[in-house]
């Protein structure tokens, strides 16, 4: 190469100083010494404190509330009813279906009906009791089926009666694949809805300064725990009809979310407009039953499959039929509909495919998105459709997903391309760590392995409200004592993409982490970002962020060149430092580097943005929706010891192999794995969000005690394998890790169940009632003499 | 407006200090910490003793102060997140090691975890995964699966027993030289 001193190409193998190493957390530290300020924390002069207060009955008319016993009670400022939010909102703009507090009907038990504020919580509590609410109560429909059914209409924006979204979709021959096929598996399954559960319960404070540059309108600021900042201020704008200018959203750090903060809630409504009516600031925390009735969580589904299979394994055709328990909202429903079954043509390749999914409105809390987005379910039938066949076909159920593997650079039968894919590794990985073939052939009656896979996506290929703009940008400055400030509008909610920005930013510009601020999520400060869901943040955040800080690293490596005279590629930054690759000893602090630039440039800030591929999809109506532009692959090991006695199930280990593309920070990515693996095992062992129908709708487990979520004790060991199949989609080839690796940890348990004492568990979760009411079905066909005992060909009966 | 029993004056120590504070009987520990007294490290994550995000050490044992009284605190020790660091310069070793293992994610339930730990370190000094899972399991974690926190645990319990050798090992150093001489 000719020495140009304009030439800015890199050395090939550019030594990596931050990438994928591990990492101290940069926000970490203060959160471990109690300084952090999470929503809940924040305190402001003359704050009120708001309570809302809840329907009773899971659908009843609202006849009349009476405000004003409230209104006169001392200590009591405000009190607003659904008439002050006459404005419907939903996070998806087609199905604007829900009220901030409902308008003339509760539509179910723990539905927002008025909200007080007050000089402390007591007081509100007590003011709640005197609003006087007179109800008649209406039918209620908790079974989806009977909703579809019924000629009372739940919600009042309804538009096909309780149908909230029916999807139909069909790709090659079914019919034909089926009727070729040399075995058919036919299942039914059910997924009883879980939630999220994060351990912060949802908080919103509101205020509103008045006079200065905002005039006498003032300007509102909400402070939230929402992990979508951007879409919360468009929903605020709508209902409180305000322009947008006039609204500031914050996410201040935040305490756990996994979709359960992914759309606008009641309080936040309700601290905003009791805000703008005392001219005081106003909080709202949640109870911990709140929570739970506010939900949005797993979707109950039913869910019915056809699947066909060669002699050798390989699938013909796949028929997928499944009803979806919507809840009262819509929330994200229209899109869960689709990725019921748009999410599941990867990573096996099959020619003919057919989903028919269907959301019924009920009379429950609405359910939304939960980690693993519409597709947890299904993959759970699938995966465990695969068993059966394995089983039937006398396959080892590792190489029958084996010989069905897509590979790199395929097109689904559903028209998404897929880049890279590590889907063969991750199994291999599972298969190796867990001793998969000695312990298949040697563990007794009563101790099983099960295996299991999943794809999921790095983003959804388009915004919730269709725009052309870029889905993430991101804005960098850089100053003159060596450091960076980063502006993204990206919501880290525990998972790290604070981290992840200054990762990218520190490997960029040769900066350790603690001189890279990140400032993230909030409205007035940072460039639009569409928040913390779909996995998104790494893959287009991470591109933003990447553009924008090798825009930097050119004007740095450029200043530097010249003042030494020498190429700009014989430039490098690390270590604090900008170092001249062909002479190591001539270096000069980044802070001078930073300088030079800046007398060369003028002020160091750039510029990032990221919009998604548009050619990834097919162009059916639909198409769009589930496409992304790089899939995650994950492939799990459980190994399980099932108690035939009292039915109770030990998942003693999973193996959790995981493509995440390239692990930017090693630790990061292994804490998606191991959170993803734990929160699936929860899902198949112990949790189900219920409302009782023999109790009017009232939720059968509102705490965390009784709805149980895994202690320390209950937690299996969970062995995280990283697994790097880079694609030229994602920034240094980085994909999803936050929600795929938690698909496979429910079948791979179902299927160690079945190897260990040979009883399908096609209803979710795996208790112990369920678990002894199948064996002793399968006793009794044994002493039939229908079934031979369980592994006792090899003489392993326990 | 709400008082329904006149304020009782509190005394207590708080992380080594001496504290006065005129207290609703019916608070909570946890109310008067947090929206009293400031000390907004201790969470809270359901208020009715599910969850351990609240735990502070009372006397040095680890206590659910949404399920304690204020009024019980008359006259005792209490410790809490804030105050875990007084002695070691701003970063305790569990806190360290946290960093380091990356077990805290979102770091709402750290805190609470954080006292159960530090408790279980004293009394046992160096501890193995198992006694980790049993002395935590009244404290829920909903990110992390548990497993870096375990790792965190039982790495920081090394190197506060590794400390506290050479501590020792320095302390007794004189008495050698002088038994030598």
């Amino acid at each position: 190469m000719p020495d140009d001193p304009h030439s800015e190409a890199e050395p090939l193998a550019r030594e990596a100083w931050q990438l994928g190493r591990t990492h101290r957390k940069v926000d970490a530290m203060e959160r471990m010494r109690g300084i952090t300020r999470y929503t809940d924390d924040l305190k402001l002069p003359g704050m009120l404190h708001g309570k809302i207060k809840r329907s009773p009955h899971p659908h009843a008319r609202i006849v009349s509330i009476d405000t004003s016993r409230a209104e006169a009670m001392a200590g009591v400022h405000a009190v607003v009813t659904g008439q002050d939010f006459p404005i419907p909102y939903g996070i998806i703009p087609w199905t604007p279906d829900e009220n901030a507090l409902a308008v003339d009907k509760a539509l179910h038990v723990g539905d927002g009906i008025a909200a007080v504020a007050a000089v402390d919580e007591d007081t509100a509590i007590e003011a709640l009791d005197a609003i006087d609410v007179v109800y008649e109560i209406l039918p209620a429909f908790f079974d989806p089926e009977e909703a579809l059914a019924a000629d009372v209409t739940i919600n009042p924006y309804a538009r096909k009666g309780n149908l909230s979204k029916k999807v139909e979709l069909e790709f090659g021959d079914v019919e034909g694949g089926l009727q070729d096929a040399h075995l058919v598996i036919e299942g039914e399954y059910f997924f009883e809805g879980t939630t999220h559960a994060a351990i912060e319960p949802h908080c919103a404070v509101a205020h509103v300064e008045r006079g200065g540059s905002a005039g006498e309108d003032g300007l509102l600021t909400v402070w939230s725990a929402t992990q979508v900042s951007h879409y919360l201020h468009r929903e605020l704008a709508k209902v409180l009809e305000l322009p947008a200018h006039r609204i500031r959203v914050i996410q201040p750090p935040l305490g756990g979310a996994f979709g359960g903060k992914s759309e606008p809630f009641d309080l936040e409504f309700c601290v905003a407009k009791l805000a703008m009516k005392t001219g005081r600031p106003v909080k709202i925390l949640y109870t911990r039953e709140e929570v739970f009735y506010s939900h949005r969580g797993r979707h109950p589904m039913r869910m019915k499959y056809r699947t066909g299979f060669r002699e050798d394994g390989t699938i013909t055709a796949v028929d997928a039929r499944t009803v979806l328990d919507g809840g009262a909202y819509s929330s994200f429903g229209l899109v869960t509909t689709y990725y019921s079954g748009q999410l599941l043509c990867s990573p096996y390749a099959f020619p003919a495919y057919r989903f028919h999914s269907r959301r019924a409105y009920t009379n429950k809390p609405a359910c939304g998105p939960k980690r693993g987005h519409g597709s947890v379910q299904p993959r759970f039938a699938i995966e465990v459709q695969l068993d059966k066949a394995a089983v039937a076909l006398g396959l080892d159920p590792i190489e029958l997903r084996r010989r069905n593997d897509m590979g790199a650079g395929a097109q689904t039968v559903n028209e998404f391309r897929i880049g890279s894919n590590g889907f063969l590794e991750c199994l291999r990985r599972v298969e190796e760590s867990s001793g998969w073939v000695e312990k298949r052939r040697t563990l007794p009656y009563g101790r099983g392995l099960g295996v299991a896979g999943s794809t999921y996506i790095s983003g959804t290929n388009y915004p919730i409200y269709p725009n052309a703009m870029p889905q993430a940008a991101v804005q960098i400055c850089l100053d003159r004592s060596g450091r960076a400030r980063v502006f993204s509008g990206a919501n880290d909610i525990g998972q790290g993409s604070n981290t992840m920005l200054a990762v990218i930013v520190g490997e960029e510009l040769g900066l350790p982490l603690e001189d890279v601020r990140v400032l993230s999520a909030d409205t007035d400060l940072c460039p639009v970002d569409l928040g913390a869901y779909s996995s998104r943040i790494t893959l287009m955040v991470g591109n933003a962020c990447l553009q924008a800080a090798q825009a930097l690293r050119r004007k740095v490596r450029g200043a530097v060149a010249k003042r030494w005279e020498i190429p700009a590629r014989r430039v490098t930054l690390m270590q604090r430092k900008a170092i001249d690759i062909e002479d190591p000893d001539r270096h000069v602090d980044i802070a001078q580097a930073f300088q030079w630039a800046e007398e060369d440039h003028g002020l160091l800030g750039e510029v990032g943005s990221y919009n998604t591929p548009k050619d990834r999809h097919g162009d059916y109506r639909g198409g769009t929706i589930g496409a992304s532009p790089a899939y995650s692959f994950t492939a799990h090991v459980a190994e399980v010891e099932v108690d035939d006695e009292t039915g109770v199930v030990d998942v003693k280990t999973i193996w959790v192999a995981h493509d995440c593309g390239r692990a930017l920070s090693r630790r990061i990515v292994e804490g998606q794995m191991e959170g993803s693996a734990y929160m699936g095992f929860a899902e198949a062992i112990m949790e189900q969000h219920i409302v009782d129908p023999g109790h009017r709708g009232v939720h059968s487990a509102p705490s965390l005690l009784d709805y149980r979520i895994p202690t320390f004790v209950d937690t299996p060991e969970l062995r995280a394998l990283i697994v790097e199949a880079p694609d030229e989609q994602g920034p240094y080839g980085a994909k999803e890790a936050g929600e795929g690796p938690l698909h496979p940890s429910i079948p791979a348990i179902a299927n160690a169940i079945y190897d260990a004492v040979g009883v399908r568990m096609d209803e979710l979760p795996f208790t112990p009632p369920r678990v002894l009411a199948a064996l002793e079905r399968r006793r009794a066909m044994e002493a039939a003499g229908e079934l031979a005992p369980h592994k006792a060909a090899d003489g392993r009966i326990g | 407006m709400s008082s329904p029993s006149p304020a009782v004056l509190l005394s207590l120590r708080i992380n080594g200090e001496p504290v006065q504070v005129a207290v609703q009987p019916h608070h909570t520990l946890l109310e008067v910490l947090r929206y009293q007294l400031d000390l907004i490290g201790t969470k809270q994550g359901c208020d009715k003793g599910d969850c351990g995000a609240c735990t502070v050490q009372i006397d040095g044992e680890p206590q659910l102060s949404c399920l304690t009284l204020a009024l019980h605190a008359e006259g005792r020790e209490l410790t809490t997140v804030e105050g875990l660091a007084a002695s070691r310069g701003g970063v305790h070793p569990l806190q360290d090691a946290f960093d380091r293992w990356d077990a805290a994610q979102c770091g709402f339930c750290t805190p609470g975890i954080l006292m159960s730990a530090e408790a279980l370190l004293r009394k046992h000094g160096e501890v193995t995964p198992a006694q980790v899972r049993e002395a935590l399991a009244g404290n829920l974690c909903r990110c992390t699966g548990y497993t870096k926190i375990i790792d965190a645990v039982v790495d920081a319990s090394r190197r506060v027993v590794a400390e506290g050798d050479a501590k020792s090992a320095a302390e007794a150093a004189p008495r050698r030289r002088r038994a030598a001489e």
